[in-house]
């Protein structure tokens, strides 16, 4: 058709926007490393920097999760339950050994991803819906197992949440390195490609014999056991189960991570490299707003302006 | 009425109309005819105020115009219904109608019944009726054509702009709006119509411009020009080279002889399909003819397992495949080339490459790892062979041409290897050259072994691209046309004349009296 030339009409405009939606959250992060380099006092120290990426990696770990999700054409509502879900789980199997508690809350996190996919793909519930369903019940049933805050006391939990290696802490190790798993199965594996054509055209994926239903629930399976590790993770720094407060919003702050890292809503594209640093772009925001005295509310709102921000710089995309 | 005189129009890079002249008279219908790419689109979107005119003027009722948008056009008196219908699915028929320009009654509020009665008077004026009040997306793709354009008609326009409007409607729902027309052609509006379709615009085109490569190659009274005559103006070749080679890309004449590759035994599917039996030998093109709704569609994919069947069974060389399966069919060795390629063929956002490698990527991986370097030499092989122009295979299929997204498609299917292909309407859609190219390009896989399941709505293409030719009606076989019985006429006669099986047969949007013939 003639409209492919339509594309060139605007060029150069249209250029800067599509570099925009590219690069934009890199841009963002380095502006406001630099303008907290300039105005914030110690920004500028190991222990900030250790501050900033130990906060950051529960976020990052579950943002990670709902890449896939959004990318499949869905969404994980449910990943804030399942961390909480995770940290019962952990704390009443912690008597059986540190090593088979977590690998109980992992599991956990894949049977509420199952029961996910299953009602998406099977029963063909809409994601928004399914997930809810399980955000609800997750959490009911974090606190049937465990009704009130409890402490963990357990020396293999307390290294792992606070423990390092040359300096980096573990947590942070275990959030790049998922981070460059997830980067490596959505690019290099026939699931991540499967699951990107589903995202963009599901009649098209089916109708090409791609295992449709296996791929989708399998993408909730991954969200779920991700979510799961952030669980768990957090639960070693805070040396405490808390399954009526962990995880809270955390469905918000993930989304708001791999939107404003550019991977569109409408599903078929990934950007891992986007969601890391939307995640810390994120972190950064609210670093500098509580460094600058300013009340949490603001930092609700400058959240809020970088989401639009995002949404806006991709707008042109959704219409392909 | 509404004239472009000297009218160019550039892109960086292209040069889309050069000194392009067009008059659209009043009480006269105007076919705007030429290859995708001639500028066809772009002439139309500078008409409605969508593109400026970089030069020459738009003459409109006389005096020079110049719209700066669509709205400013619409207001003047020129409506558009375009190839896919832009309405709003979940209001009502009445709404849609009058969306934006409701009756009001006191106090400001809508009208309702004013508005329900007006709408139903202005459907029924159309030959649509339909309760006004039931959302648009319960309506048929071609009842909500007809409701786009009672709304273009009813805003009083003069000029009426229809693009492609036919693509998507049955017969019967082509013969209502041939109807409509005529009747605007009557009130002295302005219809300018296109369509690829060049049966249509003899029957109701009064005069035609041929455009090619953005300029006027021809214009005049359609009845002074010959058939052949302007599909030669139309791709720039000489008559004598089209009438040789007849107006499609086949050759016909393959071998018959061996043992069927897929034989497809009493499929049925309720309401849709009732004992339908195909067979296909290997290097054989059969067809499957018959009207929009007959059941050709269902029975292709009934075979590749996306519909799931009743009883039946199908076998591909000698083994029997599960139905309602699609992997399942696709590993035994079938391929189906969907009818609505946008939605379910092509994945827009992903590139040629990946969706080329789409259907063979379990078999391009190992332990779930792609194979990069398989995948770039399968691509490359099938982008020069099938000729797949795309700036480069990273390019997204959605930017493609309609001709080399169908081509993505088939290189898709190739790919795997198939032993047998069902092509629903591989060249819809696509510009002349593209298509015979894909026409050129089904005789060669043919040629080479392959079983070959054509359905094609245009009866010319069925005819000179089949070897034999199986006529469905209301989802049952009705004859089988083979060697001389092949013609096009023969085709007609069968669809026209042979009694409707069972009513159990019957499927939805097929009651009887539904086609002319």
């Amino acid at each position: 058709m003639t409209d492919l030339t339509l594309g060139r009409v605007t060029a150069d405009r249209e250029r800067l926007l599509a570099l925009l939606q590219e690069y934009g959250v890199y841009l963002g992060v380095v502006v406001l490393f630099l303008v907290n380099t300039v105005f914030t006092p110690h920004f500028l120290s190991t222990e900030n920097f250790r501050t900033q990426a130990v906060q950051v990696a529960p976020v990052l770990i579950v943002a990670l999760g709902m890449a896939l999700a959004i990318g499949s054409e869905g969404v994980d509502l449910a990943v804030g339950s399942v961390m909480a879900l995770s940290t019962s789980l952990l704390s009443l199997y912690l008597g059986y050994g540190p090593g088979i508690a977590v690998v109980v809350a992992l599991v956990g996190g894949a049977v509420v991803g199952v029961a996910n996919g299953s009602l998406i793909a099977f029963v063909g519930v809409q994601p928004i819906v399914a997930t809810l369903a399980l955000m609800v019940a997750g959490r009911g049933l974090a606190l049937v197992l465990l009704p009130q805050l409890k402490d963990v006391h357990d020396p293999a939990m307390a290294e792992l949440g606070s423990g390092d290696a040359l300096g980096v802490p573990y947590v942070v190790l275990i959030a790049a390195a998922l981070a460059l798993l997830v980067g490596f199965v959505v690019r290099r594996t026939t699931f991540g490609r499967s699951l990107l054509a589903i995202g963009d055209s599901r009649p098209a994926a089916r109708l090409a014999g791609l295992p449709v239903r296996r791929v989708l629930i399998l993408v909730y399976v991954c969200s779920g056991v991700l979510a799961a590790v952030a669980g768990v993770l957090a639960t070693a720094r805070l040396t405490a189960s808390d399954p009526s407060s962990l995880g809270n919003l955390m469905e918000l702050s993930a989304i708001t991570a791999v939107v404003v890292g550019g991977t569109p809503l409408s599903g078929g594209r990934i950007r891992i490299g986007g969601t890391v640093a939307g995640a810390v772009l994120i972190q950064l925001l609210t670093t500098t707003l509580i460094k600058h005295d300013l009340p949490p509310s603001w930092t609700q709102i400058a959240q809020a302006v970088v989401i639009v921000l995002a949404v806006y710089a991709a707008r042109e995309r959704g219409k392909r | 009425m509404l004239s472009v005189n000297g009218l160019s129009k550039s892109f960086p890079g292209v040069k889309a109309l050069s000194s392009v002249d067009f008059t659209a008279r009043a009480g006269e219908v105007h076919a705007l005819i030429g290859e995708n790419g001639a500028g066809k689109s772009t002439l139309i979107k500078v008409l409605t105020g969508v593109y400026q005119p970089d030069e020459g003027e738009v003459t409109y009722d006389g005096a020079p115009v110049r719209f700066a948008t669509p709205l400013q056009a619409q207001h003047a008196g020129i409506s558009t219904i375009y190839q896919e219908v832009n309405l709003v699915p979940l209001m009502s028929v009445a709404r849609n109608l009058f969306l934006g320009r409701e009756p009001r009654g006191r106090l400001g509020l809508i009208d309702f019944r004013s508005m329900h009665r007006q709408a139903e008077a202005a459907l029924r004026d159309l030959g649509l009726r339909v309760d006004v009040r039931r959302p648009l997306r319960e309506l048929g793709v071609g009842a909500q054509q007809m409701v786009a354009l009672a709304r273009a008609v009813s805003v009083d326009a003069r000029v009426v702009v229809m693009d492609e409007p036919t693509s998507s409607l049955e017969p019967r729902e082509v013969r209502t709006l041939f109807g409509v027309i005529r009747m605007l052609r009557e009130r002295g509006i302005a219809v300018i119509y296109v369509s690829h379709r060049l049966d249509e615009l003899y029957e109701i085109c009064d005069a035609v411009t041929v455009l090619r490569d953005g300029k006027v190659v021809h214009t005049g009274r359609i009845a002074e020009l010959e058939r052949l005559r302007l599909v030669a103006l139309m791709l720039g070749r000489e008559i004598a080279d089209v009438r040789q080679e007849g107006l499609t890309k086949f050759a016909g004449g393959h071998d018959t002889e061996a043992e069927p590759v897929l034989e497809a035994q009493e499929l049925t599917v309720r309401h849709q399909l009732h004992d339908v039996s195909v067979s296909v030998r290997p290097g054989e093109v059969v067809g499957l003819g018959g009207l929009l709704g007959s059941g050709r569609s269902e029975t292709a994919k009934a075979i590749a397992g996306a519909l799931p069947t009743d009883s039946g069974r199908v076998v591909v060389a000698g083994v029997r495949v599960r139905t309602g399966s699609t992997p399942a069919a696709i590993r035994a060795g079938i391929s189906l080339l969907p009818e609505d390629r946008k939605a379910e063929g092509i994945v827009p956002g992903l590139s040629v490459r990946e969706n080329i490698a789409l259907a063979a990527l379990p078999g391009l991986s190992r332990f779930g790892l792609v194979d990069e370097a398989r995948i770039d030499r399968i691509v490359e092989t099938f982008m020069e062979r099938l000729r797949i122009k795309a700036a480069s295979p990273q390019q997204k299929v959605g930017e493609l041409s309609g001709g080399n997204q169908q081509k993505v498609l088939l290189a898709r299917w190739l790919a795997m290897q198939p032993k047998v292909l069902l092509l629903d309407e591989p060249t819809r859609g696509i510009d002349v050259g593209a298509k015979a190219e894909v026409q050129k390009l089904i005789d060669e896989l043919a040629d080479d072994g392959l079983g070959v399941l054509l359905i094609s709505s245009d009866p010319e293409e069925l005819i000179e691209g089949s070897d034999r030719v199986i006529v469905l009606k209301d989802g049952a076989v009705v004859e089988e046309l083979t060697g001389d019985a092949v013609t096009e006429d023969r085709l007609m006669r069968a669809i026209a004349t042979a009694p409707a099986v069972t009513a159990t047969a019957t499927g939805e949007g097929t009651g009887p009296g539904g086609h002319d013939d």
